[in-house]
């Protein structure tokens, strides 16, 4: 398959490991990827903060750089950032957009998948032959969960990794207090929500806490780095990446562990 | 030929006129949080008590195999209703008459007090009795009454616990959530006449204080006030549902009933009771059936109040209407399972929305009804940005109310409405930036500056503000020194890519054996 990698304003700058990772999995699946250089961002944070006039330019942009019909699929390692695509840029450009944006945005709508649900899918894998020998919690996310419904796709991909060692994480459908700006502008709120999950977290012993989103992990992982918790935080496509021949070292600071 | 009648300007709808009833606090949702989240007490019991109404709510859903079917039908029947409001009204009014009811129209909460009010001094008492209602509640009908020396009874348990200790409710169902069985006992020993000074922390002991004192008014008051939660347009019948038995005195016993109703309660048949009666409790209180559900057409000779009277009420309903995507909110049943599932809630509390209607529901009904004011500090501007958007919400809704999308709707039309702000500014900034890849890719490098404030374990303690509340509990790890495209555009972004298609071909070929090689 052409596959077309988005990799996130946040992954590209601040978090390249998951998105390498994401990028070395699919190729070992025998997959052709794409990367168009001129991709930047999704502009979900401009429209959950209230803004959507300013994002119709990423919007397009989006829509444009993936529109290529060669491209049979975009994915990429974010479940807030494909729900963006999917649920919000229809919305911004039946707003402020013309005929060709609205018909560009359906068009690549259609073929937007997170890493988890393009892996279950539209590939139709479960195990991609990882070995990640540590114990190991995973954190749903909201938008995964809740916008994108991908359900159990990420345990089952977790459950046919070998060697791992997978632990549920008491409340995990509970919102770990990100929401984006919510963290700045409700920061005592959202710390709240944070202890809360930090405290299911480290009460698995888990080594390390995925999800399927780095926002979500840069969020639980500054926490628990903060209160100097043993648990790190590290993206499911870098453990899904993680083999015998080339494993997943451990990190000794878990802020290390969510790059 | 007919003369062309003038019909004025057309004008969006009014709003609850500022300064009125409850649908505004008194300073911003992350100000009164900060207080809220202190509360060690307010914490553990509305953790307990959200966990534990949240199972019994997915007990009660699970069981039935057409709860999701019953969801997209109560949907379809809000909607319809909010689509053709006016006729449904007017059809309601008519039935209401014939039946021997008084249907009386309020502009806003203020038009609703005075109705009331005047309809209580008609009859010659100084006291009413009332069943729980939001919708006065909403426009402070027990504040203005006791302004013009009318004494009104809250008889619902929890009501009486939160009018008796001078507090305010906290949740739509359960509006004294806030408080458990000690602070209660205090509150009775202070506040109920005669009440034993033993009266020890017994729920059942509690609420058989209440019961022997609410006994007595409901014996010898004259009026009750109710709310109503369906007015069914094609019969004129009104509908409470409630637990306790205190609304079915209430609607019996006195002479004169008045009753304060959201225009949008309006339900268009009498069929559609048949799915909300389904909805409602198994949602609110997750019971599959409350123990009350009273109906009532009119007056009837001889059998219950011989005085019936209907305020049909707007107070911004309208406004929000006039919304197209906004309009959505009017579907609420208010049956509370938003507030049970919120996270946000549970953390802040009730009051922290200043409102009659707290939770994710109530941060999308109070500005739509009382509106959102451009100044900086209006609480209500602060109500939308009061959720994480993490979608719990719209899952629990009886109704399919897609909140987080009217979150995301009511953030958007504030910041249209607001003028320049450092906040609009740094957004467009940061849309100029992401929408210039050249730009984009420049930032990119000169963020790895980052690395130069952050200390030498990697990590960044401290942001200055606006970011300053993130860092205090949260550390941010420093940029690292090369993003993914530039690991990509290396050689060794290269050659990783091509030793993992290598390794996967390789392990593809193992696997299949070597009969399939060729294919």
């Amino acid at each position: 398959m052409r596959i077309g990698l988005f990799a996130t304003c946040l992954g590209d700058t601040l978090f390249p490991d998951a998105v390498r990772a994401t990028a070395v999995l699919l190729a070992r699946l025998g997959h052709e990827l794409v990367f168009p250089p001129d991709q930047t961002c999704c502009g979900q944070m401009h429209v959950n903060t209230g803004y959507q006039r300013e994002p119709v330019p990423l919007v397009r942009g989006f829509a444009e750089q993936f529109g290529d019909p060669s491209i049979e699929a975009v994915v990429m390692p974010s479940g807030s950032c494909a729900g963006s695509v999917r649920h919000q840029h229809g919305i911004v450009a039946e707003r402020y957009g013309d005929a060709a944006l609205r018909a560009g945005v359906a068009t690549v709508q259609a073929k937007t998948y997170e890493l988890s649900e393009f892996l279950v899918d539209v590939l139709g894998v479960t195990d991609i032959g990882a070995y990640f020998p540590h114990r190991v919690t995973y954190h749903p996310t909201c938008h995964s969960l809740r916008l994108l419904r991908v359900g159990e796709k990420p345990l089952r991909l977790l459950r046919a990794v070998e060697d791992i060692d997978l632990v549920e994480l008491p409340e995990a459908d509970a919102c770990c207090g990100f929401g984006g700006t919510f963290a700045v502008k409700n920061a005592e709120t959202s710390s709240a929500m944070l202890a809360d999950k930090m405290r299911h977290v480290t009460g698995t012993g888990a080594a390390v806490c995925t999800a399927g989103d780095s926002s979500c992990l840069m969020h639980i992982g500054g926490g628990l780095s903060r209160i100097e918790a043993g648990t790190r935080t590290l993206h499911l496509a870098q453990i899904l990446a993680s083999t015998r021949t080339s494993p997943y070292v451990l990190p000794s600071t878990p802020l290390e562990a969510t790059r | 030929m007919s003369t062309p009648t003038y019909l004025g300007m057309p004008a969006l709808p009014p709003r609850s006129p500022y300064g009125t009833g409850n649908l505004r606090g008194d300073r911003t949702f992350p100000r009164a949080a900060h207080d809220e989240l202190r509360n060690g007490q307010l914490r553990r019991n509305l953790g307990k008590a959200t966990h534990t109404i949240r199972a019994k709510r997915l007990a009660v859903t699970g069981e039935l195999p057409d709860w999701e079917a019953l969801r997209d039908a109560g949907s379809a029947i809000k909607t319809d209703t909010m689509n053709r409001l006016p006729e449904l009204l007017e059809q309601l009014e008519a039935k209401v008459t014939e039946a021997g009811g008084t249907v009386h129209w309020a502009r806003d909460g203020a038009e609703a007090n005075d109705i009331v009010t005047r309809l209580v001094q008609q009859t010659g008492s100084d006291e009413v009795i009332k069943v729980k209602s939001m919708a006065t509640q909403e426009i402070g009908l027990n504040e203005h009454l006791a302004d013009q020396g009318i004494k009104a009874h809250e008889t619902d348990l929890a009501e009486l616990i939160v009018q008796l200790a001078d507090d305010k409710p906290s949740h739509i169902l359960v509006p004294a959530i806030h408080r458990n069985r000690d602070e209660i006992r205090e509150i009775f020993r202070a506040g109920i006449p005669g009440v034993d000074p033993e009266l020890d922390s017994v729920p059942a002991h509690l609420a058989a204080a209440a019961r022997a004192y609410l006994r007595e008014k409901f014996l010898t008051t004259p009026v009750a006030v109710s709310g109503a939660n369906f007015g069914i347009a094609e019969t004129g019948t009104l509908s409470v549902v409630e637990s306790e038995g205190n609304g079915r005195m209430c609607l019996t016993l006195p002479d004169t009933l008045i009753t304060v109703m959201g225009i949008e309660k309006v339900l268009p048949r009498y069929a559609d009771l048949e799915v909300f009666l389904q909805l409602l409790p198994r949602s609110s209180t997750g019971e599959r059936m409350n123990p009350y559900t009273s109906l009532w057409t009119g007056v009837t000779p001889g059998d219950g109040p011989q005085n019936f009277h209907l305020v049909l009420l707007d107070n911004g309903r309208t406004a929000a209407l006039a919304d197209r995507i906004g309009r959505q909110a009017l579907n609420c049943i208010r049956c509370s399972a938003c507030l049970n599932v919120c996270p946000v809630y549970e953390r802040a509390g009730g009051h922290a929305y200043g409102s009659t209607y707290p939770g994710p529901i109530g941060a999308v009904v109070t500005p739509q009804l009382a509106g959102m004011d451009v100044s900086a500090d209006d609480p209500n501007s602060s109500l939308p940005y009061a959720s994480t958007l993490c979608g719990a919400c719209y899952d629990a809704c009886p109704v399919k109310i897609d909140i987080p999308s009217l979150l995301v709707e009511l953030r958007h039309q504030h910041t249209e409405a607001t003028g320049r702000t450092a906040e609009k500014l740094a957004m467009k900034a940061a849309a100029a930036v992401m929408g210039r890849p050249g730009v984009y890719r420049a930032a990119q490098k000169a963020a790895g500056l980052g690395r130069v404030v952050a200390g030498r374990d990697g990590k960044i303690s401290h942001l200055p503000p606006p970011f300053n509340g993130w860092s205090d509990s949260r550390d941010t790890p420093a940029p690292p020194k090369r993003s993914f495209r530039a690991w990509l555009a290396s050689a060794e972004g290269a050659s990783a890519l091509r030793a993992a298609a290598e390794e996967g071909a390789r392990t593809r070929t193992e696997a299949d054996g070597p009969d399939e090689e060729e294919q």
